[in-house]
C-alpha cells in the first residue's frame, strides 16, 4: 500500500517540480531548493502552529508570529489505521500525528509500513518525504506535491 | 438570581424517517415536552431551536408553522454535536438572566447514513482525506483512543466493552434507535472503520428530535413543582490552547475545564452523581471521558469498563440510555435527549434502566471545533 508514485528527488527537473502545486499550503516548493514545512512559531511564547495568525492562538500576542522552517524528522505520537472512508479512496491507509523535531506537529499519511497495530509501534523515529499526491489532480488537471512520513533509520 | 427548572421534557424515539421533514419531527418532540409540563405553547415566551444540517434554514421559525405563530423571538443555535446542549444553555440563561419565565428548546435533526461529509464536489483543489491522514470522525476519534492507549496501554478490548455495555444498556431504552445486545467478539469482529473502532463501536447517525421546557422558580412554583427537575449548572467552553489540538483535536482540555466548572456551580463532585449521559460519539471518546469527568483517576479508565463501575447497577452509571452508540446520534437532538434521560432517571420514571435513588446527575456533549457543554441535574424531592 501506498508507497507513492515519483518520489521526489534533486535530480527531478526544476520544471517537473514547478508543475506541481503543494498539496498543503503549509507545504513549501521553493523555485531553487527542496520543498519543506512551514510552521509560524510566536515571538512571545515560542508556540508552533501551522499558518500565519494576527494574534498566537496560545498567548493572543499580536503580530508575533514568524514563518520557520520545521524538521523534516520526527517521532510518530499516535495514529489509526483507516479501513473505511469516502468512495475513491485507497484504503487502509495510515493516519498518523508526527511530532516535528525543534516543534510543530502535523499530520498525515504514514507510508511504508504494515497497516497493523502490532507493527507500529508509539515513538516510531520518522521522516519527511515528498512525493506526488497520490496521483490526484484537480479540475484543472495540475498533478500536486505532498508530504508523507515513513520510517527512518538515522 | 432565579434556580432554573426543567418543567417537561421529551423525545421522539430516534430513527430513520425519510418520509417526515424535520419541522416536523421537531415539533413532535416539542409537543410531547408541552404535554409533560402540561403547558401550552401560548405560553412559552422565547425558543431556541438546535439543528445543525439546516441551521442556515430558520428552522426554529418554521416550527412555529407547527405550533403556533405567536411571533415569540426564536434563535437558531449550532455548536457541532454540542448543538441541542447550547439550545438548552442558551434558554437557561435567558431566565438566569430574569428576562423570561417559561421558555423551550428544542433539538432536531435528520441525518443520511455513514461516514459525515463526504468527497465534496466543486472544491478547489485536491480532496486531502486519505492524503494527509484522516478528517473523518471515526479516525479523529481513534487517534484520541490511540494517545490513550500509548499513555495507559488501553487495549482494543476495552474499548470495545464500552459499545457491549451501551448496546446491552440500549435493550432497556424504548426510545433507542437499537436495541440489540452485541456480545464482545461481535464488536470486536464488526467491520473495522478506523482502528480500534469497528462499526459498532461508531454512534448511529439517526433522524430524532427532544425538548424541554424551562421555567424560572417564579413560575415553577406557580405551575407546581410535581415533576420538576432543577439545573443546578451549565457550563459551556471552546477547546483552550492545547500542544497539539490544532492538528489532533483535543477532547479532554475542553471538557475537563467545563466539568470544573459545573461541579463548582453545582457545588458537588463526581462522586456525588449518580448517573452520566456522556458523548460516546465512538467507543474511544468514552474511556477518555471517565477520566475527563473525574469519575477516575487519570489511567484507571481502563479498569473501570473492566470491573463493571459504569454499567448499570454499578457505582456510576454511563449511558444507561445506550449513549450515542446505540440510542443514536442526531446532531441537534443528542444534547437534549442526554437531559430527557438524566431528567427521567430523577424523576423516578425510567422503568426496567432505573438507576435506584438517583438525585443528581450529570450531561455531557461536545462539538468538534470545538465546544463542550455539560449540564448538572437534581431532583427536586
Amino acid at each position: 500500500m501506498g508507497a507513492g508514485r515519483g518520489a521526489f528527488s534533486p535530480t527531478m527537473s526544476s520544471d517537473t517540480a514547478a508543475k506541481l502545486l503543494p498539496a498543503a499550503e503549509f507545504l513549501k516548493i521553493p523555485d531553487d531548493g527542496d520543498p519543506y514545512l512551514e510552521g509560524y512559531r510566536c515571538g512571545a511564547c515560542r508556540a508552533v502552529i501551522l499558518g500565519p495568525r494576527p494574534a498566537c492562538p496560545k498567548c493572543s500576542a499580536r503580530g508575533q508570529m514568524q514563518p520557520t522552517r520545521l524538521a523534516d524528522r520526527g517521532t510518530l505520537y499516535a495514529y489509526s489505521i483507516v479501513h473505511r472512508s469516502f468512495p475513491g479512496i485507497e484504503v487502509p491507509y495510515v493516519s498518523a500525528i508526527v511530532d516535528l523535531e525543534g516543534g510543530g506537529t502535523v499530520k498525515g499519511n504514514l507510508i511504508n509500513v504494515e497497516p497493523d497495530p502490532a507493527k507500529i509501534p508509539f515513538g516510531l523515529p520518522v521522516e519527511v518525504v515528498y512525493k506526488d499526491a497520490l496521483g490526484r489532480k484537480d479540475r484543472e488537471g495540475n498533478a500536486y506535491l505532498s508530504y508523507f512520513f515513513q520510517p527512518r533509520t538515522a | 438570581m432565579s434556580d432554573v427548572y426543567i418543567l417537561g421534557t421529551d423525545m421522539i424515539k430516534f430513527g430513520r424517517f425519510p418520509d417526515r421533514n424535520l419541522t416536523d419531527i421537531g415539533a413532535e418532540a416539542a409537543l410531547m415536552a408541552l404535554d409533560d409540563a402540561g403547558v401550552p405553547f401560548t405560553d412559552i415566551q422565547a425558543m431556541w431551536c438546535g439543528n445543525l444540517m439546516q441551521a442556515d434554514a430558520m428552522v426554529g421559525q418554521r416550527m412555529l408553522q407547527y405550533l403556533g405563530m405567536t411571533g415569540i423571538p426564536v434563535v437558531n443555535t449550532a455548536n457541532a454535536c454540542a448543538t441541542g446542549a447550547t439550545a438548552f444553555r442558551e434558554a437557561w440563561m435567558s431566565i438566569k438572566a430574569g428576562i423570561y419565565d417559561l421558555v423551550l428548546a428544542v433539538g432536531c435533526e435528520q441525518m443520511g447514513k455513514g461516514l459525515l461529509g463526504g468527497p465534496g464536489g466543486g472544491r478547489k483543489g485536491i480532496q486531502k482525506e486519505g492524503l494527509l491522514g484522516s478528517s473523518t470522525m471515526p479516525a479523529v476519534f481513534a487517534e484520541a483512543g490511540m494517545e490513550h492507549a500509548r499513555k495507559h496501554g488501553t487495549t482494543f478490548e476495552q474499548f470495545a466493552k464500552v459499545s457491549v455495555k451501551n448496546h446491552h444498556h440500549s435493550t432497556m431504552n424504548p426510545k433507542a434507535m437499537y436495541q440489540i445486545e452485541t456480545p464482545l467478539e461481535q464488536v470486536m469482529n464488526a467491520e473495522m472503520i478506523s482502528y480500534p473502532n469497528t462499526k459498532l463501536m461508531c454512534s448511529v447517525n439517526v433522524d430524532g428530535a427532544a425538548a424541554a421546557v424551562l421555567a424560572s422558580e417564579k413560575k415553577a412554583k406557580e405551575l407546581g413543582l410535581g415533576r420538576a427537575v432543577r439545573v443546578r449548572a451549565s457550563a459551556l467552553t471552546s477547546d483552550p490552547y492545547s500542544e497539539r489540538d490544532l492538528v489532533m483535536p483535543d477532547v479532554n482540555t475542553c471538557t475537563r475545564l467545563a466539568a470544573k466548572q459545573a461541579y463548582e456551580m453545582a457545588g458537588v463532585g463526581p462522586e456525588d452523581v449518580d448517573l452520566i449521559e456522556l458523548h460516546d460519539c465512538f467507543a474511544t471518546a468514552e474511556i477518555l471521558h471517565y477520566e475527563n469527568l473525574g469519575i477516575c483517576k487519570d489511567g484507571d479508565a481502563g479498569k473501570l469498563i473492566d470491573d463493571g463501575t459504569t454499567q448499570l447497577g454499578g457505582r456510576t452509571p454511563v449511558n444507561v440510555s445506550g449513549g450515542l452508540l446505540s440510542k443514536g446520534h442526531p446532531l441537534g437532538a443528542t444534547g437534549i435527549a442526554n437531559i430527557y434521560e438524566v431528567a427521567t432517571h430523577l424523576r423516578g420514571e425510567a422503568g426496567k434502566r432505573q438507576v435506584e435513588g438517583a438525585r443528581i446527575g450529570l450531561t455531557h456533549v461536545i462539538g468538534l471545533g470545538s465546544a463542550c457543554a455539560i449540564h448538572v441535574l437534581e431532583r427536586v424531592s
